[in-house]
């Protein structure tokens, strides 16, 4: 049966076309930005104080997985094998947490401003995390106890959580939700994380304060196999959760209302991404601090590419936020070699202005 | 209703009402859709329309009475499933994404079509597409559509999910809530035909209307609404009087007789307007 009237062609070549072109572009775009990404990492791993070319980068990584032993020996095997190996996937995994992050809020509240960093809820798990590290260290103080680094992502996922819920909450009244009052809302929740930060700080000791500054700041020099094996299990099954999202997302921009109506569990859905974002921003920042707007750049430069369908953008999103991240670590290293930047001051340098950018280009945002 | 009668209802409204802050917005609303039927709901502004589709739809729960859908209570129906059963456009859907209008057509096929093959799907959605005159418009950015235009590519979505749903459901319904507030005559007249189309393929629709004459002229059945209540329903010809306009319409104006299938017509005048009752 079809709904067309005889004389109407079903599909006319043109559309067949743009269809079948839109296709090719996305494989096109997951390919390129995987090369690229994979390509970029030999070179962040290569790049340091002790220089390694790319090719040996491969060679030492090739053995090391075929565990062909002759070609692993010298000073630039442990190098890689310790220090940049771990940092780099430590980037690639936080930055594809903090670009998906963005991706699934930016559709859960409908709008393109929402990012894990801007509505408070870095700030909400920077603060759990803060006072897991100056709370935990006095109540365990001169006992033998030595808090595992795994309690710090546990930490804040639940500040996180706590965040995202209280600015759903807040911002939601009868299935829609305001995007004024979740900006506002956001930057009364960031602040007042931020204050009790600041207390924190002031009750805490030297070696806590630098650790507090070294999260206000973002970065990925603590990079080791402990932090990524504690937040890899969180940020991955963010990844492998893309897929399940994606449709209900997509089903959600038409409204609430209306993806109920397409069949979509909208409750189930909206529960999940919550969880998961607060998971994902919980464990990025315990491991590299509050980096901020990869969540709002990386899925707004996808939209323009490739366009807003989440099957395509949340796959896309993971990739570029793991290039800008590894890519923003270089510069961070670079930039003032042989010290090294905060990585957070370089995203913000690069984001901020893009964020203003897309302020002047958007008339009328807040009213959407 | 007779047994008989029952038998042939997809779906149905038993006493339903609801209430927000205290005021009844539908009251004891009892309503029967029948396939190959064209239900049209009519009824001023406020009247509670609205709300009876949402009621009817399954987006709020009402606060007496149920909603049945082939006989099964439609809360208890999953979500996926229903979306097979039934398909909504509502009066206003906004997209924040740049998405284009093919996206959004498909979105209507992307849930529950997903056991059809691809080609299969693609196929639909250019029909649907093709069938609600926005074909040529389907690489264009939904934002950028005039609400005319918005309004027809929501209309191939329903029709979209309405053909995929048909896969599963082989009883269906079809909701449009005021589908052609923004269009220009020739497309209202064009929705209204494809709805009829739809209808003549054993779907109930409903159709929520504030012309009149179009009423009267595309319902097989006229539901009027007035302050949370349904206060008449039945065939076009016989619901639709002046007393009935001057009750429920508050207009002072006669209703005249269509020459050929003589139905009722309303033609407009000047400073008719009643006294608020």
């Amino acid at each position: 049966m079809t709904l067309a009237s005889p004389s109407v062609p079903a599909m006319p070549a043109g559309l067949a076309t743009l269809i079948a072109g839109r296709r090719r572009l996305a494989g096109f775009a997951v390919a390129g930005l995987a090369l690229g990404g994979l390509l970029l990492a030999l070179v962040a791993i290569g790049q340091g104080a002790i220089p390694i070319a790319p090719g040996r980068v491969a060679e030492i990584l090739w053995a090391r997985l075929t565990g062909d032993t002759a070609l692993l020996d010298g000073r630039d095997v442990l190098v890689v094998m310790n220090i940049r190996l771990p940092r780099v996937l430590l980037g690639l995994l936080v930055g594809a947490g903090l670009a998906v992050s963005g991706a699934l809020m930016q559709g859960l509240f409908r709008n393109p401003l929402a990012d894990p960093g801007l509505v408070g809820v870095s700030a909400g798990a920077g603060l759990a995390a803060a006072a897991t590290i100056v709370l935990g260290d006095r109540f365990l103080a001169g006992t033998l106890v030595k808090l595992p680094f795994a309690v710090l992502p546990f930490g804040a996922f639940c500040g996180g959580l706590i965040s995202t819920l209280a600015l759903y909450l807040i911002a939601t009244r009868q299935g829609r939700t305001s995007v004024a009052t979740m900006l506002l809302a956001g930057v009364a929740l960031g602040a007042l994380s931020g204050a009790l930060t600041g207390l924190l700080a002031f009750i805490s000791d030297d070696r806590q304060l630098r650790d507090l500054t070294f999260w206000s700041m973002g970065s990925l020099g603590g990079a080791s196999w402990t932090k990524l094996s504690a937040i890899a299990p969180i940020i991955v099954p963010l990844l492998l959760a893309m897929p399940l999202l994606a449709r209900g997302l997509n089903g959600l921009m038409l409204g609430e209302a209306e993806a109920y109506h397409l069949g979509i569990p909208v409750q189930r859905i909206k529960a999940l991404a919550i969880v998961l974002v607060a998971l994902a921003v919980g464990a990025s920042v315990a491991a590299a601090g509050l980096i901020g707007f990869v969540g709002i750049v990386v899925p707004h430069l996808i939209r323009l590419a490739v366009g807003p369908d989440h099957r395509l953008l949340l796959p896309l999103s993971a990739l570029g936020g793991a290039i800008l991240l590894v890519a923003a670590d270089i510069v961070a290293r670079l930039i003032v070699a042989p010290a090294e930047l905060p990585i957070g001051i370089v995203t913000a340098a690069i984001g901020a202005p893009f964020f203003l950018w897309l302020l002047l280009r958007r008339q009328g945002v807040i009213d959407v | 209703m007779s047994e008989a009668g029952t038998a042939d209802i997809i779906v149905a409204a038993r006493g339903v009402g609801f209430s927000a802050g205290g005021r009844a917005l539908v009251n004891d609303a009892s309503l029967a859709l029948q396939p190959g039927t064209t239900t049209i709901l009519i009824g001023p502004n406020g009247a509670g329309k609205s709300t009876l589709l949402k009621l009817i739809t399954g987006e709020a729960k009402p606060s007496s009475g149920e909603v049945l859908i082939d006989g099964e209570n439609l809360h208890a129906i999953p979500a996926w499933r229903l979306a097979c059963q039934r398909a909504v456009m509502a009066q206003h859907a906004r997209l924040v994404f740049p998405f284009s209008v093919y996206e959004v057509a498909s979105l209507g096929v992307d849930g529950i079509g997903r056991a059809l093959p691809r080609q299969r799907r693609e196929a639909l959605v250019g029909e649907s597409l093709a069938a609600a005159g926005v074909l040529d418009l389907a690489a264009r950015r939904y934002q950028t559509l005039s609400g005319g235009e918005q309004q027809r590519v929501q209309f191939a979505r329903v029709l979209c999910q309405i053909e995929a749903g048909r896969s599963v459901a082989s009883r269906q319904a079809l909701f449009l809530d005021e589908p052609i507030a923004s269009l220009d005559l020739c497309h209202q007249l064009a929705l209204l035909d494809m709805a009829r189309t739809i209808a003549s393929r054993g779907v109930a629709v409903l159709i929520v209307l504030h012309d009149l004459n179009l009423a009267v002229t595309y319902a097989d059945h006229l539901v009027v609404m007035d302050q949370g209540r349904i206060i008449a329903q039945g065939a076009p010809a016989k619901t639709l009087d002046d007393a009935l306009l001057r009750q429920v319409f508050k207009v002072n104006l006669s209703l005249g007789r269509a020459p050929s299938p003589g139905l009722p017509f309303l033609l407009p005048q000047q400073h008719r307007v009643s006294p608020a009752a």
